[in-house]
């Protein structure tokens, strides 16, 4: 058996209903479990964007990634690991004022953590920190002890290392060939 | 002035400017609009009737493997829609263009579970290419264009159009049809390396046992002449798979039979030999490969494919070729070196002669016995010239009539391989004969397959369409019982089967019949059935016990092959 390996995979799609259902079905089929999820628009207007992760061997991530990047709507599908991109999640922490308010040492914990107080009522504090799963998950470790009433962490968000913007490139070529086709037809 | 138009109009306009001629169907609730508009196009667009909704995605598949042209089927909402699964899930396997529209409730009641509403999407998307629901009229000369740009360009596949009640019945602008030629996301024509064919290209010409793998890619890309070329100039055996098999004629010298778990000896054990093999718009089904661990290790693999999806899928390639299986093709010939390799190809024929003595002479040549399964579909063949398409149901049906069965002509096997769908045989008989209606239709079938799609007998009644039916009766699930006699040490279960009279259900369908009891019956039975103007059914009663061999177990290596009872191959030194 391979390793199996965190990897981050970057679905780039028309902005089309029923997506989400195409990918996560071809996921499905090869028994692999999403780690994680985010979906948003991309910088490129009417592109959308999709973040997944999967813990899985190299070999059937590339199957994977081939078969999505085969839906039709789907431009460009891209996997990587850790060493290739720049990752960050977001968690948000909800946890009974008077709990931390007894803290004396509370002060010391926001520093260490580099947490933010997003809301303070009387009844709860909403604590915000991004970071790496460890690091959300460590703050997590250490509020544990003033009873969180609710905690949720967002899917992965990465972008690449690399200098060359592929997904741009490949709207540039489809345009290109878009155009040279209209020629094309024009003279037929 | 303006043109308005109902949706479902609209959607019968745009199949007439796409080329349809024929689309195969099932009248319902969610779907009359367009069928009160085929009322007025019936000279334009022939509708057939089908008896069930499987029937008419099989239709259209036989319609287009023949003709090469996108088989489109009509149906409702609902239970029509499931009924059409089996359809898609036959075509997206095996390659098929098919269009097929299903009838939907109106957009306001999408969700709310509607009379005879059914997911659509949720449930083709993962068994389609694309499927897209039309929600307003104004979309629908968009998603027609794309759908069978989609479903025709590229690897060919299914889609579906999920139409909505209400945009059928909306009023929509005509201002004429435009065919879809260009989606931003999908590249159906990939650009040819250069560099990739050069590589295979040198590949071939080093090559001293080079072997060809020709697939149902061969006939989907039009590309029977180019493997022809290629064959004869480097002197290549050519084996195919199942729905590659008229790819080349049978008779053609290079031409060394079927590979895998029903293919030929000598094809097989080659495969232990070659030291290139060039597989063109194949995938390496299990069903040929055996034992992948154990498959062509000693070999390089050149793959040419238009789907880069299956580069490497179940075989590491050496070199993919990543393109339109004709286009390549024409490319790499003359990179091609002229050379001839006779030892190789003589090294062929000890393997030949075992299979024909051990199998084939005693399967299409008994003595005596009961009849068998070869012996029918050998005859058959030699009676229509080794012209006619032959069309299979699944099963030992399949296996033998595939395998004595002579082809001469591209486009004439139809059958269903990825899927293995009992029920496929009789309808897809039917759209093949529509398909191709200056040929004889063949259709090969067993007791339990026929009866899975008996139904569409109605079709041949009502529209007097010309279908040679021989049924290879064992009143048996014959496979099935194979397997059971030699892995389940001939527990029988659930496989044998009181049957009808299948002459009188034939002839209650107005369809000529006779029953063939002993072998003194067959020739003038076939003589009689070739003859007559119209469908015909052969009850061929043949042998329970009959067997498909040579046969190599399920997963096993290629040359793990049991030739008959009580003999194994063994390996010539």
């Amino acid at each position: 058996m391979e390793e199996k390996t965190l990897y981050t995979v970057s679905i780039f799609t028309e902005n089309r209903v029923g997506m989400l259902s195409q990918i996560s079905i071809i996921f499905n089929r090869r028994k692999l479990n999403i780690e994680t999820l985010s979906v948003s628009p991309s910088s490129i207007e009417g592109v959308h964007k999709f973040t997944i992760t999967a813990h899985s061997d190299e070999s059937t991530i590339d199957k994977i990634v081939k078969q999505i990047e085969k839906r039709i709507d789907v431009l460009k599908a891209f996997y990587y690991t850790d060493d290739e991109i720049v990752y960050q999640e977001i968690a948000l922490y909800k946890v009974p004022t008077a709990q931390l308010l007894a803290e004396p040492n509370l002060e010391a914990i926001i520093r260490r953590y580099n947490a933010r107080i997003l809301e303070i009522t009387p009844e709860y504090t909403v604590l915000e920190k991004s970071g790496h799963h460890e690091e959300t998950q460590s703050l997590f470790e250490e509020l544990k002890r003033f009873d969180i009433r609710q905690f949720v962490r967002s899917g992965r968000v990465a972008v690449t290392k690399c200098t060359s913007e592929y997904v741009t490139e490949f709207l540039e070529q489809r345009n290109q060939c878009k155009e040279e086709l209209q020629e094309e037809w024009r003279h037929q | 002035m303006s043109n308005q138009i109902s949706g479902a109009e609209a959607l019968v306009k745009s199949l007439i400017a796409e080329g349809v001629d024929t689309v195969f169907g099932y009248p319902g609730g969610a779907i009359i609009p367009v069928y009160d508009v085929l009322y007025d196009y019936s000279k334009e667009l022939n509708h057939i009737l089908v008896r069930h909704e499987q029937g008419a995605t099989h239709a259209a598949e036989g319609y287009s493997r023949v003709s090469g042209r996108p088989g489109v089927v009509i149906v409702t909402s609902g239970p029509a829609a499931t009924n059409v699964i089996t359809g898609l899930s036959d075509a997206i396997m095996d390659s098929t263009p098919l269009v097929v529209i299903t009838g939907q409730v109106s957009s306001a009641f999408l969700g709310s579970d509607a009379f005879q509403e059914t997911d659509v999407l949720g449930i083709t998307q993962p068994l389609t290419k694309w499927s897209y629901q039309i929600r307003s009229a104004a979309d629908i000369q968009w998603a027609v264009s794309r759908a069978f740009y989609i479903a025709t360009t590229g690897r060919p596949g299914p889609v579906v159009l999920d139409f909505a009640k209400n945009a059928q019945l909306e009023k929509v602008e005509w201002t004429g049809y435009k065919k879809c030629r260009y989606i931003r996301s999908y590249i159906p024509e990939p650009e040819i390396s250069e560099q990739v064919l050069n590589e295979a290209a040198e590949l071939i010409n080093q090559a001293e046992r080079p072997m060809i793998f020709a697939g149902h890619g061969i006939e989907l890309s039009g590309a029977e002449q180019e493997l022809r070329e290629i064959a004869e100039k480097a002197d290549i055996p050519v084996a195919s798979t199942l729905l590659g098999k008229s790819t080349l004629p049978t008779t053609h010298r290079l031409n060394v039979g079927m590979l895998g778990m029903h293919g030929n000896v000598a094809a097989n054990m080659a495969t232990f030999r070659t030291d290139v093999v060039i597989a063109i718009g194949m995938r390496f089904d299990d069903r040929v490969t055996g034992d992948t661990n154990q498959f062509i290790k000693q070999a390089k693999v050149i793959h040419i494919d238009i789907d880069s999806t299956e580069f490497g899928k179940i075989i590491p390639t050496d070199v993919a070729v990543h393109g339109d299986a004709r286009n390549v093709l024409q490319r790499l010939l003359p990179k091609i070196n002229q050379v001839r390799h006779e030892e190789w190809i003589a090294s062929f024929d000890a393997d030949k002669q075992i299979e024909q003595a051990k199998v084939i002479d005693k399967e299409i040549y008994p003595a005596e016995g009961a009849i068998t399964m070869g012996e029918v579909a050998h005859k058959v063949s030699e009676a229509t010239g080794n012209k006619a398409i032959l069309v299979t149901d699944v099963g030992q049906n399949q296996m033998l009539s595939s395998r004595y069965f002579g082809f001469s002509e591209s486009r004439s096997i139809v059958t269903s391989g990825g899927l293995g769908t009992m029920g496929f045989g009789l309808p897809a008989a039917i759209g093949a004969k529509i398909g191709a209606p200056e040929r004889t239709v063949c259709f090969f079938t067993g007791d339990g397959g026929l009866q899975m799609t008996v139904e569409e007998l109605g079709v041949i009644l009502q529209y007097g369409i010309e279908v040679k039916i021989i049924l290879l009766n064992n009143n048996f699930l014959g496979m099935v019982r194979q397997w059971q006699e030699i892995f389940q040490n001939c527990r029988y279960s659930q496989t044998e089967m009181i049957n009808p009279d299948f002459v009188k259900l034939a002839e209650s369908y107005g369809i000529a019949a006779e029953d063939v009891v002993s072998r003194e019956q067959l020739d003038g039975a076939i003589e009689r059935m070739v003859k007559h103007k119209g469908s015909y059914l052969l009850n061929v009663n043949i042998d329970p016990q009959g067997m498909v061999y040579p046969m190599v177990p399920a997963g096993a290596r290629l040359d793990n092959i049991i030739l008959s009872r009580n003999e194994k191959y063994k390996k010539q030194s």
